[in-house]
């Protein structure tokens, strides 16, 4: 059943890879599929850490204020003028801490103080939007130096560093989901929080640790996107909740808990993300073009009959 | 001439994939009669139920009301007709009134208003209750009230919609002795009004005290529909299970071996000065009524519950269980009531939900052995016979023995050294039962110390080795093998 859905979504991707195929030419060309993956890669690394999220019912508004701040926290640590060579990896783990600060925060306020997941991570989301303004004064961070810039631009045998971070985040979160102790349980603590405890399932310590991981990946996905904008950049990432968001349910998952696949959240931040290029690619004007994603959003919900009751 | 029944289900067929649920059978109601329908789980009562409910389609058959052929398309039609379903998981919304549940989904209107009559819908409830003979405080929530109240309240909902005839399905399972005799009084008070009843149990006592007709179905067929007075409980069983079992009540000789599990003024909850003492391959009998605290101790043993004081014991070694999972660990293990909301998780398969428990051991590091699980998982399936196409189906396509089979199977894979079961043959069918008990009596003789929560005393008699009665969270006493009998438990539980 699991399996067919994603099939079904895979089938939808590939005609619409098709369709745009024959009326953009270029979009089949080993470049524009490349930095089709490339736009993807910031919003989808994020989404694999929020389908861990979804699937014990939980949600995580706050990833796009984490890609800000990890992105000023990250832009910030270079400026201290350090050598590059402890500056960057330096900066790239004070930010990737501060995700997995962000997400522990929220992991305990929901695990340990039942507070709704909707109303902790909706607070955090305002608190770190603010305190990027704040310690930034509204100004960007820039000056930066040269080698921070090649995270996001690098490419490696021609791939993307993003994408190639994308990919090893998908593989190892799909293993993790699928194939471990810790994946099972997800699944339960989603599926049935009460019976999940009362089989031995620490469940607070699972609810806390996925609100980490999606932390975690969306500081993450902070430093890339710096990087590309060469600039931690206090407005950044704004939205980008709604867009994870919408991988995740296109793919599958259950809002309501202990059903959904990381194939199929990559699934649905691809479909997303061709469907933005190609339409990008026939000259489709920005606003129609969200008019079609918000149409596509529906329409890929309505089409699977396991979600649909 | 005599007028049509009430209702008559004709030569109906139900097909699940290859599964043929039900097989052409028939069933028909009189006004004014209680009918009885029993079978094992899975032999096709609940498929039958949902298609007069309207729950579910049918793909053969037809269905009449007075004699007049029917389509039921939706729950609907079937509330229309005249149909109330008494389910075994009450309908009912929690944090709503007793009014507002009765009135729910017809709430009155004052007239061209949308907005709520209240006044009218007290009086609608009022009158639902006053037909049943009860009275109860209509702006009480109905989270506020026992089980049998609750019950109560959704068969007042069902009366204030015109019901002809009323299904219910296991209604005394989470009821008291007490409860019931009142719930069967207000069974003979609706009959004797003319409706139609259609009683769906497991408990064989209590259908030939309550029904006119018991009709017997076995894999999707009526094998018998003949008046309750032509039969007795041996002939019902013959006629569901299709075999004799074994006498209820053999009972393993247990001999006393050393303590495995204490516990010393144990309190917590509404526990007070709990003393108990279980030995290796024993099983204890925990005896009670309702709300005498059994459930809660067995939890506050399993750490599920807190422990506000008193110490534990296991194999003479002071233990703390603050967790499930430290309980696990320390090899305790607890088979809760109530499967579906405490047992299983329902999106999950059957592989996934017996092994949910004991996967520690089915892992090499941090990832699951699929082959090993699997294996695992089938181990359990064939030996407890579950019924299921395969152990990668989903657990809630099963019945409800069968669900019950594949808790009872998770705590079989974590091998616990106590097990503690809390009711677990409720809503299960006799079959089943045998087969749990025979079961749990394994277990024992292979060393285990069980023990065992249950209200029908039947089963403690047929099962344990001792009694222990509980009464306002203490316990009332002790019953040796030779002593217990129905009336000296029923005699310290009262207390």
């Amino acid at each position: 059943m699991k399996r067919s859905a994603e099939f079904g979504l895979a089938a939808v991707l590939a005609v619409l890879c098709a369709v745009f195929a024959i009326f953009a030419p270029h979009f089949f060309s080993a470049d524009n599929l490349l930095n089709v993956s490339l736009q993807a890669s910031i919003t989808a690394i994020i989404a694999a850490g929020m389908t861990f999220v979804i699937l014990t019912a939980g949600i995580d508004l706050s990833v796009g204020s984490v890609v800000a701040l990890s992105g000023i926290v990250a832009t910030a640590t270079l400026k201290l003028g350090l050598p590059v060579a402890v500056g960057l990896p330096l900066a790239v783990a004070a930010a990737v801490a501060f995700g997995a600060l962000s997400g522990g925060i929220a992991g305990v306020l929901v695990a340990r103080f039942s507070v709704a997941p909707f109303i902790v991570t909706l607070a955090l989301m305002t608190v770190w939007r603010g305190v990027a303004f704040v310690v930034t004064e509204g100004r960007p961070v820039w000056d930066l130096p040269q080698a921070f810039g090649a995270l996001g631009g690098a490419r490696l045998l021609g791939i993307p560093f993003p994408t190639l971070v994308m990919a090893a985040v998908y593989v190892t979160a799909h293993v993790a989901l699928a194939k471990t102790r810790f994946g099972r349980h997800v699944f339960a603590v989603g599926g049935n929080p009460e019976a999940a405890r009362l089989a031995g399932i620490r469940t607070g310590r699972v609810v806390a640790s996925v609100y980490v991981l999606c932390g975690t990946l969306a500081a993450g996905s902070g430093v890339l996107l710096a990087s590309r904008m060469n600039s931690g950049q206090p407005n950044a990432g704004l939205m980008y909740e709604l867009d994870v968001i919408a991988a995740v349910v296109v793919g599958g998952t259950s809002l309501s808990g202990g059903r959904g696949s990381i194939v199929g959240t990559f699934l649905g931040a691809m479909l997303i993300a061709v469907l933005r290029n190609g339409l990008n690619l026939l000259d489709v004007n920005s606003y129609v073009q969200q008019v079609v994603v918000g149409v596509v959003i529906l329409l890929a919900v309505l089409l699977d009959p396991v979600r649909r009751k | 001439m005599t007028p049509p029944p009430l209702l008559e289900l004709r030569a109906i067929v139900k097909r699940y994939g290859e599964v043929v649920a039900v097989n052409g059978a028939e069933f028909t109601l009189a006004a004014g009669e209680v009918h009885a329908l029993v079978g094992e789980n899975g032999a096709g009562k609940s498929t039958l139920m949902k298609i007069l409910a309207g729950a579910i389609d049918r793909d053969g058959g037809s269905v009449l009301f007075d004699g007049v052929e029917v389509e039921l398309g939706s729950p609907g039609d079937s509330i229309a007709r005249g149909v109330g379903m008494i389910p075994q998981a009450l309908h009912l919304v929690p944090g709503m009134t007793v009014a507002e549940n009765i009135v729910l989904g017809a709430e009155p209107k004052l007239s061209g208003t949308p907005f709520l009559d209240r006044a009218a819908s007290a009086r609608i409830a009022a009158d639902a209750l006053s037909q049943l003979g009860e009275t109860m405080d209509l702006a009480a929530p109905v989270s506020s009230l026992s089980v049998a109240r609750r019950q109560i309240v959704e068969i007042a909902r069902a009366i204030s919609r015109k019901v002809r005839i009323l299904a219910l399905d296991e209604p005394t399972a989470a009821l008291s002795p007490h409860e019931i005799a009142g719930l069967f009084r207000l069974i003979r008070r609706l009959k004797a009004e003319g409706v139609g009843i259609i009683y769906i149990s497991h408990r064989l006592d209590e259908i030939l005290q309550i029904a006119d007709r018991v009709t017997v179905l076995r894999d999707g067929a009526v094998v018998a529909s003949v008046p309750a007075a032509a039969l007795d409980r041996a002939a019902m069983i013959r006629l569901m299970v299709g075999r004799e079992l074994d006498d209820e009540t053999r009972r393993a000789t247990a001999q006393a071996k050393d303590e495995l599990l204490k516990l010393e003024n144990v309190s917590g909850g509404r526990l007070r000065g709990i003393d108990l003492m279980l030995r290796r391959g024993e099983v204890l009998g925990l005896a009670g009524l309702v709300g005498a605290g059994r459930t809660e101790l067995a939890r506050v043993i399993f750490g599920a519950d807190p422990r506000s004081g008193g110490r534990i014991f296991l194999e003479g070694r002071e233990v703390d269980p603050r967790s499930p999972r430290d309980a696990i660990d320390l090899g305790i293990g607890l088979l809760t009531e109530d499967r579906d909301r405490l047992g299983l998780v329902p999106l999950m398969n059957v592989r996934e939900n017996i092994t949910l428990a004991g996967l520690r051991r089915l892992c090499r590091g941090p990832f699951v052995l699929n082959k090993l699980e699997s294996a695992a998982a089938r181990g359990h399936a064939e030996r407890l016979r579950i019924k299921a196409p395969s152990v990668e189906a989903a657990v809630s396509d099963l019945s409800g023995g069968n669900r019950q089979k594949v808790v009872l199977a998770r705590w079989l894979e974590t091998r616990s050294r106590v097990l503690i079961f809390d009711e677990p043959t409720a809503g299960v069918d006799v079959g089943a039962r045998d087969e749990i008990h025979a079961l749990v009596r394994g277990l024992a003789a292979g060393g285990t110390g069980v023990i065992v929560v249950s209200s029908d005393l039947d089963e403690l008699l047929a099962i344990c080795d001792r009694i222990v009665v509980m009464c306002e969270g203490r316990i009332a006493g002790e019953l040796g093998r030779a002593e217990a009998t129905r009336e000296a438990i029923m005699t310290l539980a009262a207390a």
